[in-house]
This record gives structure tokens, sequence and C-alpha cells, in this order.
């Protein structure tokens, strides 16, 4: 059965291909079933070989199912096969079941739209890739899937093409982490040249046995890879990317930038951890790096009016903490969080979508207020999820896993987790801020309502949201590991015992956050900083920190003045030169073909003058 | 006189010939011209035939007056099917090969 | 001499019966030259057949041209000096390599031998019968086509 783990990508990209041939040719509703039916039914195998496994783990913990062989050239090959190993099943599952709900809330939320099939055509073939990546044996699988999100990721925050501030937003998108990427190729490469091959296995052991932690190659290679990383995972200095693509549909951000895209570049240090234990000094600037990112994303958070910027800085923090885990070593805190994290995200955004769905697309949360009543269901889903975001003790996932990750923190850092305890009770203000002023005070007009589709969705990830944490727990509420079990055969093992008060401040930061946001709410302080006009330090924040204006002026204007002056090519002007040079002469010699008499007669005896005086002086 | 003598007249004649063949624009001159180059020719192979002793020199001599008065018969017709089309006898004026470029 | 001279004057007339006058009288210059050369047959011949059918022929074409006083003027408008400068810079120079070739010959410069009629007679009728009958066919075909071209303009 795990030998028929390859059919876990193949059946979205199967659908996704028949979507694409056929999509303008069958009904929407058969779209739609072609589409979540796929990801369903992988996400159902994905289950199946999920509890096959952990029923009966096969010896040394780690499965390899060869798929073909890609290249075999001198001095390198490459086989393209799917590592099934804790790692991978535990996002082989994040992916494919959460997958599978988003795909059944956009059956109902993109109805009506143009496109519709387009819509699941991408939509599938996002999950497709992302699986491979995941599931890659191989780099250069890893890096085929890598792309291919990211492709699907520019077609998705573009689908409503037609906007071009759409457009720009899916090319800024494509174009930073593209920029990105080829830093992570360069990394590949390196790689590939040292071993000859990138099998992952094979690589690792080779680093380990060819060069001593804190070398030059290993912190060079690691540095490529995690600029590739921090690309895709919207992290400082690569993450001006990530509010704007909120221009796409809601459920693709819920799935793209919220659960599985930008956790890629988490699930890449996860998986070549050994070579990051390599390069010490990486590791710290990866905590550092986080830390940054953590502050900026919650101090822009504080000042977003519209919803899904609200929750896209929040991702962009919460993966920040993520790394902030990676920076310690923390590789089982990390991923934890980043399962946590990808079902109340999309619990969130979901929520985001429901509400949206109701008042007409309106996405500015000073447009809403008191939905509480008036939408049961997405209030509940979205308050289950800012429970979950802010760390609330003990009732959301994200209290466990965040604590969790925290701890592991502490035990390195203290510096960090400073940070972290910051960022918490920032968290706690601004997602509260948000829950306060759509849900609380006057009530707005809605209309319609939702069918079931969406209430399923919202249903299930609200149960998982408020189950999933009791997989890991701290000491004192149960020390259940059953996660860090589970992965330790990969990552190792890892419960850091915490002092008392580090784990009571960790509970009171986002309690202190919620109640800030209350008084605030109450005082109307909220609304009135929403209808003010901006001003400097709000537009500062808002606009990310002054990110977008510091690359525009360091390499937008410069490149954009270089495709000016090579406008006209210079290097085929030099070629013109001699196409002119050619023209010219056929011009002039075809002047001396005019039939003037004295002209001919000119030449010829030039001519025979000249040879009659080489004959009779040779 | 010696048939370097007579070589050398015919040098002279075939070269003033020649300089009124490139010069002139009239055609009838360009004409006329050329019989003066083709009769310096003659001149030169009588004084050939004269050094080597043997008649065949005037013999090539009849042949090149016959040659020139064959050409000068073909010669005068297009000189007047060509006035005739541009209207004047002007060498320079028959540039038709000329297009619109 | 006089040859040269009258030729000079040939070439550079303005206009075209003068200018074949002058033509005639360099022919029959150079039909004495040719007597002087030993060449009996061929002064003959210069005098009958050049001088008297070709250059007549020519005289009868120009009459047809009628051309007046004004044609003169712009004739000599068109023989100003810089025209000259290439033909004769040309031609000095193939003269002067020609002359060269001609008077560097260090042969003994031996007295030659006046030809006889007869003998020219005798040669061209028996060894070179072929070159006669291809002069003819010359003959022929320059008349056929002055005989073509002359019917189109009539059209």
């Amino acid at each position: 059965m795990i030998g028929e783990v390859w059919m876990v990508p193949a059946l979205p990209l199967l659908g996704s291909v028949i979507l694409g041939i056929f999509g303008g040719k069958i009904s929407a509703r058969a779209a739609a079933v072609v589409g979540a039916g796929s990801v369903g039914v992988a996400a159902v195998l994905a289950v199946w070989i999920a509890v096959g496994w952990f029923g009966a783990p096969p010896v040394g913990n780690a499965v390899t199912v060869p798929v073909w062989d890609w290249m075999n050239l001198p001095g390198f090959s490459a086989r393209v096969g799917l590592l099934v190993d804790p790692v991978s099943l535990v996002l082989m599952l994040v992916i494919s079941v959460i997958g599978f709900f988003i795909h059944l809330f956009s059956s109902e939320y993109m109805a009506g739209e143009n496109g519709y099939s387009r819509y699941f055509a991408y939509l599938t073939l996002f999950v497709a890739s992302m699986l491979l990546l995941v599931l890659a044996n191989d780099l250069l699988v890893m890096f085929v899937g890598w792309e291919g999100v990211g492709v699907c990721s520019y077609l998705l925050v573009g689908f409503w093409f037609e906007e071009e501030k759409n457009g720009e937003a899916a090319q800024k998108s494509f174009i930073v982490t593209r920029i990105a990427d080829i830093a992570m190729l360069v990394g590949i490469l390196l790689l590939a040249v040292r071993f000859g091959t990138l099998d992952i296995g094979t690589v690792l052991h080779g680093a380990v046995a060819a060069w001593a932690p804190g070398g030059f190659w290993p912190a060079a290679v690691a540095v490529c890879l995690l600029v590739g990383g921090l690309g895709k995972s919207a992290q400082v200095p690569l993450q001006t990317w990530l509010p704007d693509a909120m221009a796409g549909p809601t459920p693709v951000s819920a799935l793209i930038h919220a659960a599985t895209m930008v956790t890629a570049g988490v699930y890449l240090v996860v998986r070549l951890h050994v070579l990051f234990l390599l390069a010490p000094g990486v590791l710290q600037g990866i905590g550092v790096g986080a830390a940054v990112t953590v502050l900026v994303a919650a101090c822009a958070g504080l000042v977003q009016s519209d919803i899904k910027r609200v929750l896209a800085y929040s991702t962009m923090g919460q993966i920040g903490y993520m790394f902030l885990g990676l920076g310690v070593g923390a590789w089982g805190a990390a991923m934890f969080h980043l399962a946590s994290h990808a079902i109340f995200k999309a619990l969130l955004f979901l929520s985001s979508g429901a509400v949206s769905m109701r008042l007409h697309h309106e996405q500015n949360i000073f447009a809403m207020g008191g939905l509480r009543r008036k939408m049961p269901v997405a209030f509940a889903g979205f308050l289950v999820g800012a429970v979950c975001l802010a760390a609330v003790p003990v009732v959301g996932c994200g209290f466990f896993s965040k604590e969790y990750l925290l701890g592991a923190v502490w035990a390195n850092n203290k510096v960090l987790w400073g940070v972290g305890i910051v960022g918490a009770f920032l968290t706690g203000v601004y997602i509260f801020r948000a829950v306060f002023t759509v849900f609380f005070g006057e009530a707005v007009a809605v209309s319609g309502g939702y069918g079931v589709r969406v209430i399923v969705p919202l249903a299930v990830l609200g149960v998982a949201a408020l189950g999933f944490g009791w997989l890991q727990t701290p000491g004192f509420l149960g020390g259940a590991k059953v996660f860090s079990d589970v992965l330790a055969p990969v990552l190792g093992g890892g419960e850091s015992v915490v002092p008392w008060w580090v784990a009571g401040v960790g509970m009171a930061a986002p309690l202190a956050g919620i109640a800030l946001a209350y008084a605030l709410h109450e005082n109307g302080f909220w609304r009135r900083q929403g209808a003010a006009a901006p001003g400097v330090w709000e537009k500062f924040l808002q606009g990310g920190m002054g990110f977008d204006a510091v690359y525009r002026v360091l390499f937008v204007k410069p490149f954009l003045w270089v495709v000016w002056v090579l406008r006209d090519d210079p290097v085929d002007q030099v070629f013109g030169v001699l196409e002119r040079a050619a023209v010219g002469l056929h011009r002039r010699l075809r002047e001396e073909q005019d039939g003037k008499l004295r002209r001919y007669a000119g030449w010829m005896m030039a001519g025979s003058v000249a040879t009659i005086l080489v004959v009779v002086f040779s | 006189m010696s048939w370097q003598g007579a070589a050398g007249l015919a040098l002279v004649l075939f070269c003033i010939g020649l300089a009124g063949l490139l010069a002139r624009r009239n055609l009838v001159f360009v004409l006329m011209s050329v019989e003066m180059m083709l009769n310096a020719a003659g001149l030169l192979f009588i004084a050939a035939g004269m050094r080597w002793g043997t008649a065949d020199g005037q013999i090539m001599f009849v042949m090149v007056l016959n040659l020139a008065g064959a050409e000068l018969a073909v010669g005068l017709i297009l000189l007047l099917r060509m006035r005739g089309r541009v209207r004047t006898l002007d060498g320079d004026a028959a540039v038709l090969l000329r297009d619109a470029s | 001499m006089v040859a040269v001279v009258t030729s000079l004057m040939a070439v550079t007339g303005k206009n075209p019966v003068h200018a074949l006058l002058w033509f005639v009288v360099s022919l029959l210059a150079m039909a004495v030259v040719f007597f002087v050369l030993g060449a009996a047959f061929a002064a003959a011949l210069e005098v009958i057949v050049y001088a008297g059918a070709i250059v007549v022929l020519f005289l009868f074409v120009v009459m047809m041209l009628s051309l007046d006083r004004a044609a003169w003027a712009r004739e000599g408008s068109w023989i100003r000096g810089p025209v000259w400068v290439a033909p004769v810079g040309f031609v000095v120079v193939l003269g002067g390599a020609l002359g060269w070739e001609i008077f560097s010959v260090p042969l003994p410069v031996r007295a030659g031998r006046a030809v006889l009629p007869a003998e020219v007679g005798l040669k061209m009728f028996s060894g070179d019968i072929l070159a006669v009958e291809m002069a003819s066919l010359l003959l022929l075909a320059g008349l056929v086509a002055a005989f073509h071209l002359a019917r189109g303009s009539e059209r």
C-alpha cells in the first residue's frame, strides 16, 4: 500500500489535466466534482497510508518508492522517487486533507465566476505540485515541485486578471520568489557538483562525511538554500510579496498562503536539517531574521484595514515563529506549529471568506460590524481560529504548538524567546482587534446565506483546531508526546523542561493582548483609528515598513533604467552595421548599371589598360 | 619606314581614337572614333606583315575592313533607332536601365 | 604626320560633317602610309572601301540627322576641358606602356619586304579561303541585322 504513494500526487495532477483540456466543455458542477474529487481521493489514500504506517511502521522508518530514472550523465544522475517518512507523512496529510476541504469550500465560494473550471485546474495542479515537493526524495524533483507551486501561485493570485493590479500582484509574488529560487538553485547546483547526485539521503550523508561543522562550504550551501526558503515563506527580507498576494481569491489564500506553499521553506530546512546543523552560523542568522520578521509582521498587522492583509501579516509572523524554532534546532516543534498553523490559518481565511461572501466581497473591517449574531457559523470559525492564533491557553491548538515552540527557544536563546513573547502579545492585540471590529459593535446589513459546502469545511477545521493540540501537551497538562514521538526517528526527540514562570509568561502574554484589544474596542479607539486618515507612522506600517519603497529604489528602478538604455538592442546595432554596409554597397553598385555608355566604356578601358599593364610589365 | 615607326603611328592613332571614344558624348563621334581605332589596328597588321614578309598582314587587314563595315552598318541603324527613342544623340541620355529607386 | 593631325581634328570636331571630312583626309594619309610600307593592295582597299564606302555611309546617315547650328553649339558645350582629363590620362598610360613595349624590342631593324597584290590574292583564295568565307558570312549577318532593325523604325 505504501508503494501506491505515487498516486497521491498523481491523482490531483490527473484532475488538473482533465480540467485543463476539457474545462471549457464540461459543466461547472462536473468541474467541481473532478477538482475536489481528485484531491479528496488523494486525501483518503493519504490517510489510509498514514494509518497503515502508524499501525506498523516499517523498518528504518523511511521508505523510498522509486518511480523512474530521470537522467544518467557522467558525474551526475537523478532518479525520481518518493520518500515516505514521518515528516513527509505529516505534510502529505496536511496538504491533501486541508486541500480537499478548501476545494469543497471553493466550489461554493467561486460559484458563478468566470473561469470556474480554470480555477479548479490551477488549484489541483497546485496540490499535485506541493505533494510532489514534500514527497520528493531528490532535490531536483523537489525543485520541480517548488517551481510548480510558484507558477500555480502566480496563476491563482492573478486569477482575476482583467484587473491590472491583480496581475501586478501576481507578477510581484512570482518575481520575488523567483529571485529566491535562483539562489536556491545555486545551492542545489553546488551540492550536485560536489556529490554527483541530489538524492537527499546520499547528499546528507556525504555532507556530514565531507564537511566539518562551521566550515565555509556547508554555510555557503545552507545560505543559498535558505534564501530560496525565505522567499517562498515570505520572511524578511523577501516578504514583500505576501500582502499583495491577497489579491487572489480567498480560498487560494487559505490554501497557498497559509497552509501549504509558504511552509515550503520550513519543510526545506527540516528536511535538510542535517546540513544546516553543519552551519551553526546560518542557524543563528535564521533565528535573528525570524525574530525581525515576527516583529515586523505583528506591527504591520496592527494597522491593516483589509481583513485579508491582517491575516497575511499574521501568516508572515507565524512562519517567523517556525523559523525561530528552526534557528534553535527545534525541528519537531517547528513541524508541530506548521501543522497546527495550517489548520487554524485555513480556518481563519475560510471564515473571512464566508463573511465577505455575504457582504458582496467587502474586505474592509471597518465596513463590517456586529456580525456575530447574523453569521454565527462564520463567527464561530473565526473565533476559534483567532483563539488558536493568539495562543489562548488550553483552548486552541495554537496554544500547545506555541508553548512547545517557545519552550524549545527558551532552552537555547533567551533573547529570541523574549521577542517571541512580545510577538505573542502583539498577535493577541491585532487579531482580536479584527475580531472585535468585525463581529462586535453595530451591525451592518448582510445578504444571502451559505450552503453545506461552506459550513462543513468550517466545522471540520474548527473541531480539528480545537482538538489537534492535544497531541502534544506540556507536562502539567498531561504530557502527551504523540507528535514528537512520531517524528522522533527522523528529527530526534525533544522535550525541553522550562521553569514554571516561563510557561506562565507565555500564557499571560496573549491574554494581555486580548484584554488590550477589548479595552480599545470598548473605547472606540479602533474605529477612530480606522476612520481617520492614516498618519505617517501608520502609513509606514501599513506599507510593510518601507520595504517596498527600498526595493523599488534599489532594484526596480535601476533594472528599468537598464532596460530603457538597452531598448534599441545595441548588440544588434553592431550587426546592423554589417547589414547597412551591405545594403549601401548594393545600392551604389546598382547605380552603376544604368546604361550610361561613357561610364561603361570608361570602365572597360580602365580594366583593359590595367590588364595590359600587368602583362607588359610582369 | 621601319615597321616600328608604323607600329608607333598605329599606336598614336589608336590612342587618339580611344580618347575620342571616352570623351565624346555625341554617338556619331563615338562611332567615328571606333572606326579610327579599327583603322589603326589594321595599320598595325600591315606593319607586322611587312616585318615578317608575308601576305598574312594584308589578308588580316581585309578582314578588319570587312568587320568595320558590318559593324558600322548595324551601329548606325541602332543610332537612328535610339534617336527615335530619346530624341537626341546624346550618349548620356540613354540611361533607361535605371529603375525607380 | 598628316595622319596624326587630321585624326586629332576629327576627334575634336564640333560639326560631324566636318569631322568626317577630316577623317577622310586621315584615311587618305593612311593609304599613303600603306603604300610606303609596300602594301599596295591594302592601300587601294583602304581608299576604295574604307574612305569610299564606309565613310560615305557615315555621311549619308549624318545628313539624315539634319543637325543645325544649335546642335553644333550644344556639341561644343559637351567637349569642354574637364571632359578630356580622364580619357587623355588613360590614353597616355596605355600609350606609354605599349610604346615602351614596341620600342624596347631589340630586334635587328631589317628592311621590310614589299608584298605584291598578286601574292596576297593567291594566298587569300587558297590558304585563307576559310577566312574569306567567314567574312562574307559576317557581311550577310550585318546586312540582315541592319535590314531588320531598319524596318522596325518605319512603323
